[in-house]
């Protein structure tokens, strides 16, 4: 598989073509929790590409040693480990961001994008390929992240990064912040609406 | 070549991984334990100033702390100082589970810049999803609010979690804590309704009403045993 692909391909094609969101279909979950603001789905996103690229540079380092029965197990403990030192290095040097991730850090540990990227990608391949897959899944979903967080927070409290965007005189003329965009189900619709901005685009990947 | 399908591999192979792991883990958390600790104790000064509208970097909290809160005690239910306990090492949460007469009451003295006297007195409850906490500041004569600051731990951004903005603690400034000299806290009801009897009230959160129910009812429970030391203020 590597061989086929180029190390380019393997960073880029995350990015639109096999975005681990809007067409794996992998770490939704997350994507309804972190996005009610733009903040936190940033933060969100940099931790996700940090943890996926060690723990597929680590794991397929590895990858020749761990007995196949058990391979599952030895991915856990490699996510769960990264997380946790993750959430010590914030707790210690990033107070303030680690307390407004709370547990969501913690919930790293089950984005199903890890284990997706673990066990189709690092445990065959060399680490190189295996980094750079790493990265280009977290910056795939962290672009996802990004755009519901940025509608989420823009039509539904009329901030950006928590700096009021929408000017009063909008307010004065009877326009009102959509409540429900904070609520989770606003995250799958703008998640769905992307899905199909996408497909139109990218007629390749529609099914028949 | 060993057989990598073999139970001793597979034994031998998981026992060395999680001690490497532990140890690794053991190590991270050892190593940054201080600073941790150190952030922790920045954050509860930084949480405490922000009760009387001091806003404060993490450089400078520790002095500024030092420098606005004057004094800080214990006292009991019956509004008496319990000698030999630091108010600062009190845990809250704990307390707040006991009996009332057994509680240890932690108060904060903080005097502003224009010489006027606060009372700053910690708050622990539950939200929704997991402990909530607060800071209420009084002014000399313990029946007005001053400042107010909530911090939660899990709660949902942009619902329960909004009790940390300002649109929310403002609202509590100015509110009265006794009414025709009945001892009444502060309550909060949803928007639009007002509590049964006449006490002070703040608007709830849209979308946060179990979080908005779990920040009264923290008001309720944890400023009930200062109402003998709150009185003696007012003397």
């Amino acid at each position: 598989m590597a061989e086929k692909t180029s190390n380019k391909e393997i960073f880029f094609n995350p990015f639109s073509k096999d975005n681990p969101v809007v067409v794996q279909v992998l770490g939704i979950c997350s994507c309804l929790a972190v996005t009610a603001k733009l903040e936190p789905a940033l933060v969100m996103g940099i931790s996700v590409i940090a943890v996926l690229a060690f723990s597929n540079v680590i794991i397929s380092l590895i990858r020749n040693t761990i007995p196949t029965n058990i391979r599952i197990i030895v991915q856990l403990v490699v996510v769960a480990a990264l997380v946790i030192i993750v959430n010590q290095l914030l707790l210690a040097f990033a107070y303030d961001v680690s307390k407004q991730l709370s547990v969501f850090i913690g919930l790293i540990i089950t984005n199903c994008i890890l284990m997706g990227r673990l066990e189709a990608f690092a445990m065959g391949n060399k680490p190189w390929p295996s980094f750079l897959d790493g990265v280009g899944n977290g910056i795939g979903y962290t672009i996802i992240l990004v755009i519901v967080g940025f509608f989420r927070e823009l039509l539904g409290s009329g901030t950006l990064l928590g700096y009021q965007v929408v000017p009063q005189s909008f307010y004065d003329a009877g326009y009102a912040n959509n409540g429900l965009m904070i609520l989770p189900p606003m995250a799958l619709i703008v998640v769905a609406c992307i899905i199909w901005v996408h497909r139109s685009i990218n007629k390749d990947l529609q099914e028949k | 070549m060993i057989n990598k399908q073999s139970n001793v591999y597979t034994i031998v192979y998981i026992t060395v991984m999680v001690v490497i792991v532990g140890a690794a883990l053991a190590f991270t958390a050892m190593s940054l334990k201080d600073r941790q600790l150190e952030n922790a104790d920045a954050d509860k000064m930084k949480q405490i100033l922000q009760s009387v509208h001091i806003t404060t970097e993490r450089a400078t909290v520790v002095d500024e702390f030092h420098r606005y809160i004057t004094s800080s005690m214990v006292v009991n239910d019956k509004g008496a100082t319990i000698d030999g306990v630091d108010a600062f090492s009190v845990n809250v949460a704990q307390e707040a589970k006991k009996n009332d007469a057994d509680r240890l009451l932690p108060v904060y003295v903080c005097t502003l810049d224009d010489g006027e006297q606060k009372h700053i007195i910690p708050l622990a409850g539950m939200g929704l999803w997991g402990p909530i906490w607060g800071y209420v500041a009084l002014d000399a004569d313990g029946t007005t609010v001053y400042g107010a600051f909530f911090d939660h731990q899990g709660e949902t951004p942009g619902l329960g979690a909004e009790i940390t903005k300002p649109q929310f603690t403002d609202q509590f400034d100015g509110k009265q804590m006794f009414k025709d000299g009945t001892f009444l806290p502060v309550s909060v009801v949803k928007k639009g309704q007002a509590p049964s009897d006449t006490r002070d009230y703040v608007d709830g959160i849209s979308g946060g009403t179990i979080t908005s129910k779990g920040v009264s009812d923290m008001l309720d429970d944890c400023l009930r045993p200062y109402k003998a030391y709150l009185e003696s203020l007012s003397k």
